[in-house]
């Protein structure tokens, strides 16, 4: 890798790989959302059925996942809007992106109890 | 002199001799990017710079919808322990909720499919995967844009 580029290799590249693996990974979750939630026009018992699966402990770590996607790809995303229409967004962008980063632990922590806690209360009693 | 052992210079092996003259002119360089009388204006509209600025119009309204969402799906109340038949039809007994849910199908699906048009643009390179890939993604997107539309609409709480 040729040294002192500004982009290869560096935050501004791997915030692009992040961004596009999340962004197709919420997009064929939102796909089998769809269709899951179309059950409702099936019958209440289907989708309660289907719904089950969405309470289980993998699934809840599957869903810990999705909120860690979509956060990302939300956060890096108003980033990349500031660096397009803010006059200094170019400049900054390694610090937004600090920013972000720093933003998505804390969201992240925080949404350990709400997402985990009814499969830790399933695995380990309550 | 033959013109085959000469230099990109134009200028002779004697300095200064031209190689071109009346009789011999040097040939007309065309400048490059110059519009031919076959493309006499752009050929494309304006769809890349469209689509661009809906990525970021879409994205800012997304923002809001969907950390909504997972706050009251994940999040409030119980998470998503409390997620039902009924938590859906006492949802969307309120039109407020129809509306969101309807916006966020629509412009989730419309950003996401975009995204992966880029995504393909970007990776497969002969013109027929191209086509088949994105012949699906479209189909596949149509597909879940009416079928989630027509689930918001035609909703019944008292299917049974």
């Amino acid at each position: 890798m040729p040294a002192g580029t500004l982009y290869r290799g560096r935050e501004g590249m791997w915030s692009w790989v992040a961004h596009r693996v999340t962004g197709v990974l919420i997009f064929f979750f939102l796909f089998v959302h769809v269709l899951d939630t179309a059950l409702v026009r099936v019958s209440p018992e289907a989708y309660d059925t289907v719904v089950a699966t969405y309470k289980t402990p993998i699934v809840a770590l599957l869903e810990y996942g999705l909120v860690a996607a979509i956060l990302f790809h939300a956060l890096n995303g108003l980033r990349v809007i500031a660096v397009d229409f803010w006059v200094k967004g170019a400049r900054y962008q390694k610090q937004m992106l600090w920013t972000v980063v720093a933003l998505w632990v804390v969201l992240m922590i925080g949404a350990i109890y709400p997402v985990l806690g009814h499969a830790a209360r399933e695995l380990f009693g309550s | 002199m033959s013109t085959t052992e000469t230099t990109a210079s134009g200028i002779g092996p004697v300095e200064g001799a031209s190689l071109y003259s009346v009789d011999n002119p040097a040939p007309v360089i065309e400048p490059p990017r110059k519009r031919t009388k076959k493309t006499p204006k752009s050929t494309r509209g304006n769809f890349e710079l469209a689509a661009w600025l809906f990525m970021r119009l879409s994205g800012v309204v997304l923002v809001v919808l969907v950390i909504g969402h997972l706050l009251i799906q994940l999040v409030l109340d119980g998470g998503v322990s409390k997620i039902g038949f009924a938590f859906v039809a006492g949802r969307w007994a309120s039109p407020f909720w129809q509306v969101w849910d309807l916006l966020m199908l629509w412009l989730a699906m419309l950003h996401g499919a975009n995204g992966l048009r880029t995504v393909i643009n970007d990776y497969a390179e002969r013109p027929n995967t191209r086509l088949w890939l994105k012949g699906l993604l479209y189909t596949a997107t149509v597909f879940t844009i009416l079928l989630g539309t027509l689930v918001i609409f035609t909703f019944d709480p008292n299917i049974r």
